[in-house]
């Protein structure tokens, strides 16, 4: 194995264990969500039990809450069957619009812990290149990680598809604290292997405070 | 005893304030640190249950803020996250031992509440 391999397979398995973390996160939420809400029916069946009247409304309204949270675990789940099927294949062509769409809700609630917004804009036209998932995804969480960082707490970072060329290409947008940040700390050893395994080129444009990741057609 | 419970789970904070309420405790709720931080400037309170991950402010941050406006306030951790090790020595530098995993027992809370304010 060269160096660059065991960068991108501590970096993947870096990735791997920081997305499973928010997502149990995100679902123990769920879990003590329905807990409260079980206790609170239970809380109003004793008081019941004691001679106060129950209001039917009320425990509609209880019910539909907990099946809200049911709905929510389901999409958890989801999303982390999806993403732990991502290693499956190593070459696979894609759907640069639902890979976006999909990088934008595994890193939706550590973007919003920075007060961040995610806004994937969506494309009519599917834009598919060859490539390999798990490492495109990889990426784009280390670069919507850095852009959100950039663009500072109350913004929204666009993240957008379209095709060039020679393939497509990945823009995140809205970064208006590029200027200040520490640009000779990004791309870093990790983003530099991923991006040469990809066969893709990252730039920065400071100015448009935007990043540019360009990719080829097929990897291969 | 005045308890002010504050997660970014509105859901959640909303139904255990109730639940506490039922059972006679005097709660009052928030889901960010920033409110937090108005209610305390027009309420007391003796004790705060905060959430550590919170969106802008963390939960360890908040308490900082808090026992700057309100020494004698005692403070309850809660977590969805179950390493230990880290949450630990997060609660260590933080100075405060108490601290519950989500999802809750809300008897475990109150003993842990009563805890706090006899220390």
């Amino acid at each position: 194995m060269s160096w660059k391999s065991d960068i991108i397979g501590e970096t993947g398995l870096q990735f791997y264990g920081k997305t499973a973390a928010s997502l149990s996160h995100e679902m123990k939420n769920a879990l003590a969500i329905i807990n409260e809400h079980a206790g609170l029916l239970k809380d109003l069946a004793l008081m019941a039990e004691a001679g106060t009247p129950m209001d039917p409304g009320r425990l509609t309204s209880l019910a539909e809450k907990v099946m809200k949270q049911i709905r929510r675990a389901d999409g958890i789940v989801t999303t982390m069957n999806r993403f732990a099927h991502s290693v499956d294949e190593s070459i696979k062509d894609v759907d640069l619009g639902e890979i976006l769409e999909f990088g934008a809700t595994l890193s939706r609630r550590l973007a919003s812990m920075r007060g961040v917004t995610l806004e994937p804009r969506l494309v009519t036209t599917p834009v598919r290149i060859t490539t390999n998932p798990f490492f495109l995804q990889n990426l784009l969480s280390l670069c919507v990680d850095f852009a959100t960082a950039a663009a500072g707490g109350g913004k929204t970072v666009g993240l957008s598809a379209e095709e060039t060329e020679n393939g497509a290409q990945v823009r995140l947008t809205g970064l208006e604290g590029l200027g200040e940040v520490l640009l000779d700390t990004f791309p870093a050893t990790r983003e530099k292997a991923l991006l040469e395994a990809l066969r893709a080129q990252l730039a920065v444009d400071t100015e448009a405070g935007q990043l540019v990741l360009a990719l080829p057609r097929d990897i291969d | 005893m005045r308890v002010l419970l504050v997660d970014d789970e509105e859901e959640l904070v909303s139904a255990l304030a109730e639940r506490l309420s039922l059972r006679g405790i005097d709660v009052d709720w928030a889901s960010t640190s920033y409110d937090a931080l108005t209610q305390v400037e027009s309420k007391t309170f003796d004790i705060a249950v905060l959430d550590v991950k919170m969106p802008k402010m963390s939960g360890l941050e908040l308490k900082r803020r808090l026992q700057e406006k309100c020494p004698d306030m005692k403070f309850i951790f809660v977590t969805g996250h179950g390493s230990e090790d880290d949450f630990r020595a997060a609660l260590s530098e933080a100075g405060t031992a108490y601290y519950l995993v989500k999802p809750l027992s809300i008897e475990t809370l109150i003993d842990k509440m009563n805890q706090a304010l006899k220390e």
